[in-house]
């Protein structure tokens, strides 16, 4: 079965350390996405796995066996990468029946496995298809019918929608993660998006300069990031400066600058700790009959997006909060320059330690 | 008077009609997106507007003035690409003066433009190093620079955030869209994320098929969608075929799959008339209770995805029919385990309601 484990994997090129000691464990059964920044490492670490870069230090275990000298295409895998590698001449039945997967079978052998595939695909229909005839989705879905019809339990798919238009892409989404779901199979997918990564996954890993610095379940990452990076990484966030002031029985009273301060439910803070709290836009009240953290302010700005209005407002310290709300909430709309109070509950807010190289640098996505 | 301004304009690439018979006008310090999927036909048209490709029909008028027969370099429009190509073996400051010094402007001018548009883009501490020593996002800032350096006052923007990382963007989009407005440019963006556009524009043009499907602010697009086409694209919605059956002063009746009714604020289609009506999955609320006033399905839950900050509820109604509603979170992170006994509700105003389509609705909705 192939749970796959990585320990102390370390990749350079020249100077740059592409994988810095990384340990890893993936379930059998389990869909984990690596997401990151571009330089991150996180195509690196899959190309390991799959066996087409070698590690300069450390061991790769596939489903028990340490596979560090074992070439690609005995590591019992399914490799889909970005761009769409299906052969332009042969038609769709074709391309899924050769390859390496099914290298050295009968036709009859193959048949059976290849109705099988395209079944599960929904492509049935379209056997006879070339690749140009098919909608970049359909495409991509073909390369990951060609992936598996080896009977690979291993699926290693390195932005495989990053090619596809965005609407596409969230389409197909479901559909991987049903597939992958319906023949039990082990997924690890590397990509640079951050919502894909949420709605596809059971667990996360969030990779920066070579490290995994958080793994975890999508709402947990989310809601809880460990450390400032992901918080910002996973989706936008507020981030304000200040010290502890206080700190009760039900967490530290954070002080932001002016008059304002902040209740959280932070107990591992001491009096006069630097910090910076976090929040997300969408968790944060405004104009509502919040009694808990109520911060007044100015609305600088709105942008609208849909169904989203996404107001930023200036706090009296001269801090912006950023406010994300659902339009049907929104009576009566708001304008630029209202006065409102901004409200936060302190389980929606993460307190972290005031990074030594300062907050900019912390959360630098370049 | 527009800054831009199309009339009839056709370009065709052997059969294929990719821009057909479009009219366009840009106002001046406008932030037009051009919406549209591959091969819609948005790129032919930039670089059309670019002058890079001529056009088999109709004209360009940029400032008033024909501009069919000038050549990309005097046309007072930088085009920028996805790629940024930037000269490799320049570092950022060489790269962002080239504009100005091949424009013969003075030296100390040059100096001056420069400096003052990399401190803009924020790279002014960057300013010694070579483009492969800098992240795609710091890359992409330096073409803008160059771009807005070379004294053009229109930028065509090709897919210019579609190399960046999805976190990167939505950032680089509020910087882009700030830039052009501090420096009162006019700026043609073309996108296929509906996302971008409805944050970054002042107005969207939908492309598809080489015709504008429909053209307005973001807000007009997402609230009043004129096609089944552009209320999928741009914002997403579930499609439900159903009959008129009914309609009185303030609202129709619609009778759905199963013998179900679903009441509308839309009067203007016709009792008997074969239709599709839209919801928008942020439209649909999930609860355990039926909501007043509104359509009230039940159903059961078939999956729930967390997307970071918002749930998507995949719902199977009692017609059989399956939803998606799309609930953003508010801090309380409720959400439905029960599978069984939920109602979805819904309101009439935010059902669009459309002819049905003459080749069949999932034709339709596949093409989005």
């Amino acid at each position: 079965m192939p749970e796959v484990r990585l320990v102390g994997v370390t990749k350079r090129y020249g100077k740059i350390l592409a994988n810095d000691k990384v340990d890893l464990t993936i379930k059998n059964g389990e869909y984990v996405s690596i997401i990151g920044p571009s330089g991150c490492g996180k195509t690196t670490l899959i190309k390991i796995i799959a066996g087409i870069i070698r590690p300069d230090e450390g061991e790769v275990y596939i489903g028990g066996r340490l596979v560090n000298d074992i070439p690609i295409e005995e590591r019992a895998i399914g490799y889909v990468f970005q761009n769409i590698a299906l052969f332009p001449h042969m038609t769709v039945w074709n391309n899924i029946t050769y390859g390496p997967g099914v290298r050295g079978l009968s036709p009859g052998e193959t048949r059976p496995l290849a109705l099988e595939m395209l079944e599960m695909i929904k492509l049935s229909a379209r056997s006879d298809a070339y690749p140009s005839e098919l909608s970049g989705g359909t495409q991509q879905k073909t390369a990951v019918a060609r992936a598996l019809i080896s009977r690979a339990e291993l699926l290693l798919l390195d932005e495989p929608l990053g090619a596809l238009d965005v609407k596409v892409r969230a389409e197909l989404r479901h559909e991987l993660r049903r597939l992958v779901k319906d023949l039990k199979l082990t997924a690890l997918h590397v990509t640079h998006d951050q919502e894909e990564a949420m709605s596809i996954s059971d667990r996360v890993i969030v990779m920066k300069k070579g490290k995994i610095v958080e793994a975890n379940t999508p709402i947990e990452l989310y809601t809880r990031p460990r450390n400032l990076f992901t918080a910002n990484f996973v989706g936008e966030a507020n981030f304000l400066r200040g010290a502890v002031a206080q700190v009760t029985d039900n967490g530290a009273v954070v002080h932001i600058g002016d008059d304002l301060q902040v209740m959280t439910n932070s107990k591992d803070k001491s009096l006069g700790d630097r910090v910076v709290i976090a929040f997300r836009p969408e968790f944060t009240s405004i104009g509502e009959r919040e009694t808990l953290n109520r911060l007044s302010g100015k609305v600088v700005d709105i942008i609208y997006s849909g169904s989203i209005g996404r107001i930023r407002v200036e706090l009296a310290n001269g801090d912006e909060v950023f406010v994300k709300k659902g339009l049907s909430f929104q009576r009566p709309m708001l304008g630029v320059g209202d006065n409102v109070m901004v409200s936060i509950t302190p389980e929606n807010i993460v307190v972290y330690p005031y990074p030594e190289g300062g907050l900019d640098r912390e959360l630098a996505l370049e | 008077m527009a800054l831009i301004r199309l009339v009839n304009v056709t370009k065709k690439f052997g059969e294929i009609t990719a821009v057909d018979h479009i009219d366009l006008a840009v106002e001046d310090g406008e932030y037009l997106c051009i919406l549209g999927q591959t091969g819609a036909g948005k790129t032919t048209l930039l670089r059309t507007i670019a002058g890079l490709l001529k056009p088999d029909e109709g004209e360009i008028y940029i400032e008033g003035k024909l501009v069919n027969g000038v050549p990309p370099e005097q046309r007072n429009a930088v085009y920028m690409f996805q790629q940024f190509a930037l000269f490799p073996h320049m570092n950022v400051w060489q790269n962002v003066s080239f504009g100005p010094v091949i424009k013969d402007r003075s030296s100390e001018e040059v100096k001056e433009v420069s400096s003052e548009i990399l401190e803009m883009v924020r790279l002014a501490d960057r300013k010694d190093a070579f483009p492969h020593e800098l992240s795609g996002g710091m890359q992409q800032r330096v073409a803008l620079a160059r771009g807005i350096a070379s004294g053009a006052r229109i930028l065509l923007l090709d897919e210019p955030l579609g190399a960046l990382d999805a976190r990167l963007r939505v950032d680089i989009r509020r910087q882009l869209r700030k830039l052009v407005k501090d420096q009162k440019l006019t700026a043609i963006h073309v996108t296929h994320d509906q996302e971008e556009a409805l944050m970054i524009a002042d107005r969207i043009a939908v492309l598809r098929k080489g015709t504008i499907e429909q053209m307005g602010e973001p807000h007009e697009i997402y609230s009043r969608p004129r096609s089944i086409f552009v209320a999928g694209f741009v914002g997403g919605a579930n499609f439900i075929e159903g009959n008129v059956v009914k309609i009185d002063s303030s609202s129709s009746s619609i009778e759905i799959r199963g013998g179900y009714e679903i009441r509308v604020s839309d009067t203007s289609k016709r009792v008997g008339e074969k239709v599709v009506v839209a919801v928008r999955p942020e439209d649909i609320s999930v609860g355990l209770e039926e909501v007043s006033g509104s359509n009230n399905f039940h159903g059961k839950i078939e999956s729930a995805t967390f997307i970071g900050g918002s749930i998507e509820y995949k719902i199977r109604l009692e017609n059989e029919e399956t939803v998606s509603s799309r609930i953003l979170l508010s801090g309380n992170l409720k959400t439905y385990e029960a599978t069984e006994g939920i109602v979805v509700s819904f309101s009439p105003e935010k059902c669009f309601v459309f002819p049905y389509p003459k080749a069949g609705l999932l034709q339709e909705i596949e093409a989005i």
